[in-house]
């Protein structure tokens, strides 16, 4: 780190630096003038911890673009804003709660839904919808089918009771999450653009409340636990987890959106990681002022808890508020109707510190602003991911192409995930128009006509083998099942889930991921307007895959002009958009068929992707075609079945006109910038002309009708039967756990 | 017609309640909050879906004993409609307007799709604008829908024709293949004696819009709004 102060001594220093390391320690107590006390190290232990500071990500995550013309509030805040036209805007964030989750998956899931909700209507807006990306280890590890369940059960448990739709999202497995799973939730929000609530404390003297649950004794350092790597002995982190109670939440969101639609608020934030400490640090510090606080005025739970527990604390459901002195009352009255509880624990000062006082003693006493703008820094040494050898189709063992189909459409992350999704509410609210297991959800905005389309994508493998061109392609293909749907994608949240920053492999897996978003992110018009990143997701010294999840927010103006991918008309000429080479490196075919998880990922050519994007789009916003699918994993046949078990209904694909793209390459390849779309017979010719000038490359490779899916050279299988394979995986899965 | 949408702590569905009325009828309902005692002058009382309380004791157990539950209870006794959907059918359940109780679902799990249900008679306020026999597809979205009562008060229900709705395959016919709860005899919905009161575990209230993909549920209030106008 820079700027290094006159260390202590080993001996000068206590036993537990509570995370921190000698270093951090040192400029800790070069900033008090003193040795912190108990409370006030653990301050500087979360606030400083990867999970708060972004000490090892920050200066990556700096080259991500963040602005556009729709763009009303970047990073930085508790979620990212997007207006979308008519005084409304799209308030959105994906974040992580991985290692709680695994320790104990129905709370640890249940409280990052809590947590990202939060997020969101602490900034003004309704959640309208929730998303969750989840990876689990191999389904033959004995403790997978146990997290499956309980992180279901947990997300469900949660949002359910909120009453707000959990309408997308993904499930996948893989033995790198063994010891590790990713539970990465995402909240859709719609609020007024014009009011918009900030964490920027402001006003001298200005009362700071305290709304919502009690304090208690859970979770504390949680922050500091997501911040380190795991060992066999995780389980006993038990008590670090929260506990989260749905009802409350429910309460805390319509008294504060009750509150938010008087002009009581200056300033508001919610509790979570870090509780108490950064919830008050941020707002003061992002108003240049001090705070003082009062523990003993503070709800708790359990009686006789000390200043660094309170502190500490990461209990749920509770915000933070500086409120307009002049409407304490109106406020009391609203949070008394809803049964909450409302303190005022403290003021606003122009002291610049940050004073913490327990029955009139003071508890802690130290400067804001440091704590912010000192925390480390870390440009960590960084090792780039060897490239891997071309795969040759060629030399691979010929399969029959239904037999590997009936394999691809049974695996587990290719399987129907209708056992999750059926545990979650995704229709209350009556807006949602397309439903989970399609390339992007749909949801009305109100009475309509506009709405918004929502996907959360990555391929791990893809960033594993090639980071930069796996996190170019998590993105184009984010944009590409927005576009798919009709939409025009805005903005993305990003969740960054790695491993132990400090090896530079993983360091260089981040910054490569990094590089391609960016590439992409400006590519395709798409910023980052919010995210988070989780790194330590290690068991004992191994790393996860990288895994950039990527949340997209893409704006259909009309709801009536979306496509789904079910087929819908016999007759239909299938065309396919995108051009394709037959690219097996890293597929799912290679890794399913030949057991092989090798060679690069498909090159992304994000010109292309623009341009087959928007011609897709405007085919879709003017009606021409009756379903449409982004092609990805599993490439052009399993994205037909897909198609066929959506409408239950037969198609026939012809060979590739290319003699020289071998048949498992034509079938099973994973080139990017494609979409297989169905349109009537009688416009084909005049959809490829236009293809043709707009520079798509285009082809009709096939045409829908019966009930069998046939392949080129006459093999054939029925939908039904599809289907079946397709659905039973999950179920049996789960039901034999 | 004049509603009421019954609004307790945790209900969650009553916007899509609120919506169904208000496009069908053509009238807002009135939101009560479940601290008054004193409900308006209206025609029907919805109690909607939701977590009432949070459903940390028995699911409509705490709401059963709300002061506007019990306003409830004594208009329905002078004739007023009541309408209880999903926690709305626990709860007026819970506060004895209708017999039996709604257990766990089967499957131990929470359960949100599409079902058909088989409309059992025509004869009724409710369920008037249907046919008997007709097949709805409504989706449901709960975790305690399997609706038990012991085998008298079942065969009192099914002799008096007091069994609105039954959970049936997409041609009608009955099985357990169709019944996402395991509820006894594969009811959905049941009435009071004097059929006046509805208690009903699918949500016909999001199934009113063709864009979302049924609009089946849309009889179940055009009815209503009729016999009661």
């Amino acid at each position: 780190m820079t700027g290094r102060t006159k260390g202590a001594t080993a001996a000068e220093r206590p036993a537990d630096l509570m995370g921190l390391t000698a270093e951090e320690y040192d400029r800790a107590v070069a900033i008090m003038g003193r040795a912190p006390n108990r409370t006030e190290l653990g301050i500087f232990s979360v606030m400083w911890s990867e999970h708060c500071s972004y000490k090892s990500s920050k200066v990556w995550l700096k080259k991500l673009p963040t602005a556009g013309p729709r763009v009303i509030q970047g990073p930085g805040e508790n979620a990212g804003v997007v207006d979308i036209g008519d005084g409304q805007a799209v308030v959105f964030k994906m974040e992580s709660h991985n290692h709680p989750s695994f320790i104990e998956p129905y709370q640890g899931a249940a409280t990052g839904v809590g947590g990202i909700m939060r997020d969101v209507f602490t900034m003004g807006a309704r959640p309208i919808a929730n998303l969750n990306a989840l990876r689990f280890g191999s389904p033959d590890d004995a403790k997978t089918p146990h997290l499956v369940a309980g992180v279901v059960a947990g997300i469900g448990g949660y949002g359910n009771c909120m009453g707000v739709p959990t309408v997308g999202g993904e499930v996948n497995f893989h033995p790198s999450y063994n010891g590790n799973i990713l539970v990465n939730a995402m909240t859709v929000g719609l609020a007024d653009a014009a009011r918009i609530f900030y964490s920027r404390a402001a006003g001298v003297g200005n009362p700071v409340i305290y709304v919502g649950a009690k304090t208690g004794r859970d979770g504390i350092h949680g922050a500091t636990m997501a911040s380190a790597e795991f060992s066999d002995d995780s389980e006993e982190k038990r008590p670090t987890v929260q506990v989260g109670d749905p009802f409350t939440e429910k309460l805390l969101l319509e008294a504060c959106l009750e509150l938010m639609a008087t002009d009581a608020i200056v300033a508001i934030q919610d509790m979570g990681a870090a509780g108490l400490t950064s919830s008050s640090v941020e707002m003061s510090s992002k108003g240049g002022l001090g705070i003082e606080l009062a523990l003993d005025k503070v709800p708790v739970r359990e009686s006789a808890m000390t200043p660094y527990e309170i502190m500490l604390s990461e209990s749920q459901e509770r915000m933070l508020l500086i409120l307009k002195p002049e409407a304490r009352d109106r406020a009391r009255a609203i949070f008394d109707k809803w049964e909450l509880d409302f303190a005022e624990i403290g003021r606003l000062t122009d002291s610049g510190r940050l004073v913490l006082t327990m029955h009139g003693k003071i508890a802690a006493d130290m400067p804001v602003e440091p704590l912010v703008s000192q925390a480390p820094v870390y440009d960590r040494p960084i090792a780039p991911t060897p490239k891997q050898a071309a795969i040759d189709a060629r030399s691979l063992p010929a399969t029959s192409p239904v037999e590997a189909l009936r394999k691809l459409i049974g695996c587990p992350d290719l399987a129907s995930k209708r056992w999750v999704w059926e545990q979650y509410d995704h229709l209350i609210m009556g807006n949602t128009l397309q439903r989970p297991g399609g390339d992007a959800a749909v949801i009305r905005l109100g009475d309509g006509p506009k709405g918004l389309a929502l996907a959360s994508d990555c391929t791990p493998r893809y960033c594993a083998a090639d980071p930069e061109r796996g996190g170019m392609q998590a993105v184009a293909e984010n944009w590409r099942n927005l576009t798919a749907v009709g939409a025009l994608p805005l903005a993305i949240t990003d969740n960054m889930n790695f491993g132990n920053p400090e090896r530079p492999e993983i360091m260089g897996q981040f910054a490569g991921c990094i590089e391609g978003m960016r590439q992409a992110c400006v590519a395709l018009d798409y910023p980052v307007v919010s995210g988070n990143v989780s790194l330590y997701n290690e068991t004992n010294g191994k790393g996860i895959l990288p895994t950039p999840a990527i949340g997209g927010v893409g704006l259909l103006e009309d709801v009536a002009r979306s496509a789904s991918l079910a087929l819908k008309q016999e007759g239909d000429r299938l065309v396919l958009l995108g051009a394709t080479r037959g690219h097996l490196g890293q597929s799912l075919y290679l890794r399913e068929i030949a057991g092989r998880e090798e060679g690069p990922p498909p090159p992304v050519d994000l010109a292309a992707e623009r341009r087959h994007g928007d011609f897709v789009r405007g085919l879709i916003r003017e009606g021409a075609v009756t379903a449409c699918h982004d092609l990805s994993d599993g490439g052009l046949l399993v994205a037909l079945a897909e198609m066929a078990m959506a409408g239950r209904m037969g198609a026939t694909l012809d060979a590739p006109g290319d003699k020289e793209t071998p048949m498992a390459g034509w079938l099973f390849g994973e080139d990017q910038a494609r979409y297989l779309v169905a349109l009537p017979a009688e416009r084909s010719a005049t959809i490829l002309d236009r293809a043709k000038s707009a520079g798509v490359p285009a082809a009709v490779v096939g045409r829908t009708g019966g009930t069998s899916l046939t392949l080129p050279g006459g093999e054939a299988i029925s939908v039904a039967e599809l289907s079946d394979i397709n659905e039973g995986w999950l179920p049996r899965y789960m039901g034999a756990a | 017609m004049k509603t009421a949408i019954v609004v307790f702590p945790g209900s969650n569905r009553e916007g899509d309640a609120a919506r169904a009325i208000a496009e069908i009828t053509g009238r807002d309902p009135v939101m009560v909050w479940h601290r008054d005692s004193e409900l308006p002058k209206v025609d029907l009382a919805i109690v909607p879906g939701g977590f009432s309380y949070g459903d940390y004791l028995r699911c409509g157990a705490i709401a059963a004993h709300s002061p506007v539950l019990r306003e409830v209870k004594a208009r329905a006794a002078k004739g007023m409609a009541v309408l209880g959907i999903c926690n709305g059918f626990q709860i007026i359940t819970e506060a004895g307007l209708l017999p039996g109780v709604l257990m766990r679902n089967a499957g131990l799990k929470f359960v949100c799709r599409n079902v058909n249900l088989r409309v059992e008679t025509s004869q009724s306020l409710f369920t008037q604008a249907y046919e008997a026999g007709q097949v709805l597809s409504v989706p449901v979205a709960h975790h305690e829908g399997n609706y038990y009562a012991d085998a008298a008060t079942l065969d009192r229900l099914e002799q008096s024709g007091r069994v609105a709705f039954r959970y049936c395959a997409p041609d009608g016919t009955l099985g357990e293949a169709a019944n996402p709860n395991g509820s006894a005899r594969h009811i959905a919905g049941i009435f009071n004696e004097t059929k006046t009161v509805l208690g009903l575990m699918p949500h016909p209230e999001n199934a009113i819009d063709s864009l979302l993909g049924s609009t089946d549920g849309r009889g179940l209030f055009k009815g209503i709004a009729e016999a009661l106008s």
